[in-house]
């Protein structure tokens, strides 16, 4: 609002938001903090080095990283598809590759333990898999069944980055390298690659920053304490206990998600910023 | 023929881009695709560069079929419309793309880029990217990128769409002589009729995904086979009455004919060159006048016909409301998808040229 | 001449259609849609009465109203406060304002369920703000009051960063015409702008509504999970059914594929508020 008597009007709207930004967002930041170190940093930093901190910590990295590596591979061959190529369904697919952005992450860990629990339909496949090759493959209440259901609720996140960027791009370029008898890979890595690569860090940073605070859908097919636990699930526990210490306990093992949550919005605003800029050149 | 179309035919979903279309096009020859937007030119460029797969029909190219060679094997260079430079890679690395796909020797790509930069006259601009570039600059590179691999054939996808208005006409020059000079086949896509005629020795005239005509420019200008050419070149005016124009009274009725403004001449009653012709005119009243750079272009009301003319400032000034004298040499005859050409039948033995 | 060829499949010069294609599809099927199947062939088992007993049973009923209630009144709040906060980041410069642009994403990043125990301490009667409504015998943690505003924590950067792009491109001139022809300020931000807004304001609502009906996490620490209160969740309940000693899983699965129609729906609903604002703008 430039050249216009001076109006109450942005001063309010922006100390409305400040309010609501601080109340709402900061605060709880703080607190966490606050309540991490309410008991000395004696507890805090036994509680961080508990061996169910560690595990979990563990299993938090291993499911993150496997869902960041599936759904970038994921997001580029969907990303690929739907942006290079006209078929009928290409809608109805991007839509269906959204689905898990807008379901409830419960809903996510119950299909995988109607899938491969107790009960499940795909049951007797994985145990004839497990007799058949001497395996011990479990899927549900296990390190994999948690890395499925992380998969599953950060699925979308990568695509959903890429599509509308190489959407914006065209495919012109594609075709120029194809015209002078570029192959596949060449064409990615020389040509769409230096275009995305901006976009696909971002996508992999959000991907990342949801894989390792999911809750609900690994709360459901994670039952094993200081095995199968991730950090968030830990947090629940610790919290549930109800102990006073083991409540303090509960916001000094949050802390490390506070911070990587931090650390990571700070990269991603790094990132966002690279990517407008390369947009724009 | 070094390119030839056997009956192709292509359609997306509901829009059928080329109807059973055959053509050829001679080795060496520059030839335009001319069209209105939509007439599925551009499809045409791109079914014969493979980026598009036809329906049915063949394409040869050097006497060979091509139909199931992929793009980047046919041997083509492709200037895109708005050139399609990679931005992630410099001058240099744009053209030498396609000689780096081919695994050529270092020395030689570097010695070929080299060569071609100077040939386009970006010399010093090698390390530049493209959002460094000028349009025409552009132009040149998506050219040397194109000719990078030594195709037999270049394609043009409106080379000078991308170019303002006072650039494009120096480029098209430029673009004609580069061609000739690097004696290539050479066929690009244009909506832009001077564009056609300035730079091709041959137009193709596609309409409605059918070819309408191919010749020389002039063959094409003056025998105009189909009256959507004959319409389409030249800025003409159509007219569905012709009956009491003197001269035309044996044109059988309903047909109509298109009138260019040099088929017209239009003078003052006291005009001394054309007195003799006075008596074969019609009198109509200048109901506007635009001034086109170099000429003026009036607007006749003749018995409410709309004729148009174009009239050279040497001239004695006209103004809106004056009355002149009329005189039509000749109009193209619509007989269903045919066109003639109709003399004036009072000039017959009048010797038009000389005037 | 015969053509050398009868039938062409559709091709793009462009490689890789068959193996993205496959990829896509394959990965899409096995890691999201034979799960979700799996939820619909669970409830199949039941027969139809079975089911809409188990649907209509007061706890679940009550559930789906606490659920979709909160979920919308925080909806709304984030519409207001998104709309705030989104123009105020586009529109103004201030001190911190980038810092605040950052963190709108924080609920994105912090973990559901640490923000949940966090927001749960916080407004607790003894809590930093809890506190003072304490005094006024206001409980808002493990009432619906504190369940609706975890969900208003939730759902915030849903409504913010659909907006913001549209603010972004929303051209001056468009403000600066309306107010050349005599419009007052506020009269050009409800005839001018908010419907420039619309679009966008939905898809936020409905993305963050989706959000909120669905939410686990930050909620079942907050919201007491009494049944009495009504402050279930249908997640809750879910999870509830999950996890009780005889694991009741044809009645999580009735459950859940209500909620999962529920989430289709608004799906459908953002799909085609946004298909219609593409044409329009078009």
């Amino acid at each position: 609002m430039k050249n216009q008597k001076k109006s109450i009007v942005p001063t309010l709207l922006i100390g409305i938001s400040v309010v609501f930004f601080v109340v709402m967002l900061v605060l709880p930041l703080v607190i966490v903090l606050y309540r991490s170190l309410k008991d000395g940093l004696a507890l805090y930093v036994k509680a961080i080095t508990a061996p169910n901190t560690l595990s979990a910590l563990r299993v938090t990295l291993i499911a993150a990283s496997i869902a960041v590596l599936v759904n970038t591979f994921f997001g580029l061959c969907a990303a690929w598809l739907i942006t290079k190529f006209e078929f009928r369904g290409r809608q109805v697919l991007s839509t269906l590759i959204d689905i898990p952005f807008s379901i409830s992450p419960v809903i996510a860990g119950l299909a995988f333990i109607m899938t491969f629990g107790r009960m499940g339909w795909a049951t007797p496949f994985i145990d004839w898999i497990n007799s058949t090759f001497g395996t011990d493959i479990a899927l549900v209440f296990s390190v994999p069944g948690v890395v499925l259901a992380t998969i599953f609720v950060t699925f979308p996140f990568i695509s959903r980055e890429l599509i509308p960027v190489m959407q914006a791009q065209g495919n012109a370029e594609e075709e120029a390298a194809a015209m002078m008898g570029a192959k596949g890979f060449t064409i990615f890595r020389k040509v769409t690659f230096p275009h995305i690569r901006w976009t696909l860090l971002y996508g992999i940073i959000l991907c990342a920053a949801r894989a390792i605070g999911e809750f609900g859908a690994v709360y459901a097919v994670s039952k094993t304490r200081g095995q199968t636990f991730t950090l968030t699930l830990e947090v629940d526990a610790l919290y549930m206990a109800g102990g006073a210490d083991s409540i303090t306990q509960a916001f000094a093992v949050s802390s490390l998600l506070v911070i990587i949550a931090v650390a990571i919005l700070l990269i991603k605003q790094v990132v966002e910023y690279r990517a407008k800029r390369t947009e724009e050149a | 023929m070094y390119v030839q179309l056997n009956h192709i035919t292509k359609k997306f979903e509901d829009y059928e881009a080329a109807k059973d279309v055959s053509l050829g096009v001679e080795e060496g020859r520059m030839a335009a695709l001319l069209g209105p937007s939509g007439s599925g030119k551009t499809t045409l460029l791109r079914i014969i560069a493979g980026l598009e797969q036809q329906d049915s029909g063949d394409v040869l190219i050097d006497g060979k079929v091509v139909n199931d060679v992929p793009a980047g094997e046919r041997g083509i260079g492709f200037v895109f419309q708005n050139y399609a430079l990679f931005r992630y890679m410099t001058v240099y690395e744009n053209i030498a793309f396609g000689l780096r796909v081919q695994k050529r020797k270092k020395e030689e790509i570097d010695a070929r880029v080299m060569e071609l930069v100077h040939l386009v006259g970006l010399d010093g601009l090698e390390r530049r990217y493209p959002n460094q570039l000028s349009g025409g600059q552009r132009q040149r590179v998506a050219f040397a990128r194109a000719l990078a691999p030594e195709p037999s054939l270049l394609l043009l996808d409106e080379p000078f769409a991308a170019i303002d208005a006072k650039v494009r006409k120096e480029l098209r020059l430029w673009l004609k002589n580069m061609i000739s000079q690097v004696g290539i086949t050479s066929i690009f896509v244009t909506h832009d009729q001077d564009e056609a005629v300035e730079v091709a020795d041959e137009i193709l005239v596609i309409n409605e995904g059918r070819l309408e005509q191919a010749g020389a420019p002039i063959d094409i200008y003056k025998n105009p086979k189909t009256s959507f050419v004959a319409q389409f070149i030249g800025s003409s005016a159509v007219l569905s009455d012709f009956r009491g124009l003197k001269g035309f009274e044996d044109v059988p009725a309903g047909r109509q004919a298109v009138v260019r403004p040099e088929f017209v001449e239009a003078f003052k009653s006291d005009n001394e060159k054309f007195k003799s012709l006075i008596a074969d005119t019609e009198s109509g009243v200048i109901t506007n006048i635009a001034f086109r750079g170099s000429y003026l272009e009036l607007t006749l009301d003749v018995n409410g016909i709309q004729l148009t003319t174009n009239r050279s400032l040497e001239r004695r000034p006209v103004h809106v409301g004056n009355p002149m004298c009329v005189l039509i040499y000749r109009a193209y005859i619509l007989d269903g998808e045919n066109t003639r050409i109709y003399e004036n039948r009072r000039l017959e033995g009048v010797d038009v040229e000389s005037l | 001449m015969k053509s050398t060829h009868t039938k062409r499949k559709q091709r793009s010069v462009i490689p890789g259609r068959g193996l993205t294609m496959g990829v896509t599809i394959t990965m899409l099927s096995l890691l999201i849609l034979i799960p979700l199947a799996s939820i619909l062939t669970y409830s199949f088992r039941l027969s139809f009465s079975e089911f809409i007993e188990l649907i209509t049973r007061q706890n679940v009923v009550r559930a789906f109203r606490t659920s979709i209630s909160c979920a919308l009144i925080a909806a709304l709040i984030n519409s207001v406060f998104g709309l705030i906060l989104a123009w105020v980041l586009v529109r103004y410069d201030f001190p911190g304002e980038r810092l605040m642009d950052a963190m709108i994403e924080l609920p994105f990043a912090l973990p559901t369920a640490v923000a949940g125990i966090t927001l749960s301490k916080m407004y607790s009667d003894k809590g930093l703000i809890g506190q003072f409504f304490a005094k006024y015998d206001i409980s808002i943690s493990y009432t619906k009051i504190g369940l609706t505003i975890a969900l208003v924590f939730i759902g915030i950067p849903f409504v913010v960063r659909a907006l913001q792009p549209v603010i972004e491109k929303l051209p001056p001139s468009l403000e600066e015409s309306s107010a050349m022809l005599g419009a007052s300020r506020s009269y050009t931000f409800r005839r001018v702008i908010l419907p420039e807004l619309t679009p966008a304001l939905l898809t936020g609502f409905g993305l963050a509504l989706a959000r909120g009906i669905g939410e686990y996490g930050s909620v079942i620490y907050i919201s007491g999970n009494s049944e009495k209160n009504g402050t279930q969740v249908v997640s809750y309940v879910i999870m509830q059914k999950l996890n009780s000693g005889s694991a009741d899983y044809e009645g999580a699965a009735a459950i859940a594929l209500v909620l999962l129609i529920i989430s289709f729906l608004l799906l459908f609903f953002i799909n085609m508020v946004q298909l219609a604002a593409g044409r329009r703008a078009s």
